[in-house]
């Protein structure tokens, strides 16, 4: 274990910021593309839902086995109890959905009876075997998942911002170094 | 003359073909569950099958005279399944099969030879959506002591018949690249 650290790692930063941008452009292009006719365009567009999903699935699981050997600086002293706290629960729960929101996709395409092929060039095994009523709640599942991420990367983004423009603490800035540290 | 005919139709299901060789004409008889035509296109180069649900064929066959061998082939176009009714749907379109108009595929072979043990090649016209190409399709035959089976692949290039117009022509979405597989298992009755 490394001594206790009092920033993030560049790696963690990067980590957190490809997740964070794949996720912004996914969970729109996700909400548009279901209701679009068929078209070729349809298509591709699911294609890259879905590459962009392995990618934040690898990204995620990167990124929890660095947050393993590299612990993240601890939450700043001068929060009460009770928003430690919370900041803890939901930073666990951001961990687990950015894992498991690409999984239960994965899951829902095979199940859907439609493999994922990364990129287009590497076949990802079908875990399920093609079962509609199976699909159908894997498709309810990716949904509920993808808003209940939703809603806590947006809790998380306010508190980052109340933290910044109303503490004026240093929490926003550890994730965001170009703003700038207080000496 | 040891060849005989078999023409068999089943109405639901699959169906299929005919055998030779031994027993009487009428001791032969698809098994409708273990026959099938399917069509494996690549989206995204994500492969997807999709299944003819009715067809029926009509097979002459006599393993030791390939030569005479003759079999024909009648799908019902609006039988086709891709697993999900939105893609159903589509693939019934004018730009696909445009299943209203031409709502048979058919394949009938113009001569067969051997082509090694248990292999024959059946070259035939195939017509789809109206359009007939020459195609080979590589057989291969196994007898067993209570059945029969056929089973092969045509490649076919989607475009050639004009499977998927307008928009759908772009081959970067959907291939042009498609395997049409059978396998017809014939079973004694």
């Amino acid at each position: 274990m490394a001594s206790p650290a009092t920033d993030y790692t560049r790696t963690a930063i990067a980590l957190h910021w490809l997740i964070a941008l794949l996720i912004f452009g996914m969970f729109p292009l996700g909400i548009y593309m279901v209701d679009l006719p068929l078209s070729p365009q349809k298509l591709k567009i699911y294609s890259w839902h879905k590459w962009a999903g392995v990618t934040v699935f690898l990204l995620a699981v990167t990124r929890a086995a660095w947050r393993v050997s590299h612990p993240a600086p601890p939450p700043s002293a001068a929060m009460p109890a009770w928003q430690r706290s919370a900041a803890n629960v939901i930073h666990a729960l951001l961990y687990i959905l950015i894992i498991v929101v690409p999984l239960s996709g994965w899951l829902m395409s095979s199940a859907k009876g439609f493999q994922t092929v990364y990129l287009g060039i590497i076949p990802l095994p079908d875990l399920l075997t093609k079962d509609k009523a199976l699909g159908d709640a894997l498709a309810w599942l990716h949904r509920f998942l993808t808003f209940t991420l939703g809603a806590l990367v947006i809790t998380h983004f306010t508190a980052a911002l109340k933290h910044h423009l109303i503490d004026r603490d240093e929490v926003l800035a550890r994730m965001l170094p170009f703003l700038g540290r207080k000496k | 003359m040891k060849r005989t005919t078999i023409v068999l139709a089943i109405a639901l299901g699959t169906a299929a073909p005919a055998f030779a060789q031994a027993g009487p004409p009428s001791g032969w008889g698809v098994d409708a569950a273990r026959s099938s035509i399917t069509a494996v296109s690549r989206q995204m180069n994500v492969p997807v099958e999709g299944r003819f649900r009715r067809f029926t064929a009509q097979v002459s066959f006599d393993p030791a005279r390939p030569a005479d061998a003759k079999a024909q082939v009648e799908i019902d176009i609006a039988s086709f399944d891709l697993g999900a009714e939105e893609f159903n749907r589509e693939a019934a379109r004018k730009e696909w099969f445009d299943a209203t108009r031409y709502p048979k595929a058919t394949f009938v072979t113009s001569a067969v030879k051997a082509a090694g043990p248990g292999r024959f090649e059946a070259a035939g016209k195939l017509t789809i959506k109206g359009r007939t190409m020459d195609v080979v399709a590589p057989v291969s035959f196994k007898a067993e002591d209570n059945q029969n089976v056929f089973e092969g692949m045509v490649p076919i290039k989607r475009l050639q018949f004009n499977i998927g117009e307008g928009e759908w022509k772009d081959t970067s979405t959907v291939a042009d690249e498609v395997q049409i597989k059978f396998r017809i298992v014939a079973a004694r009755k």
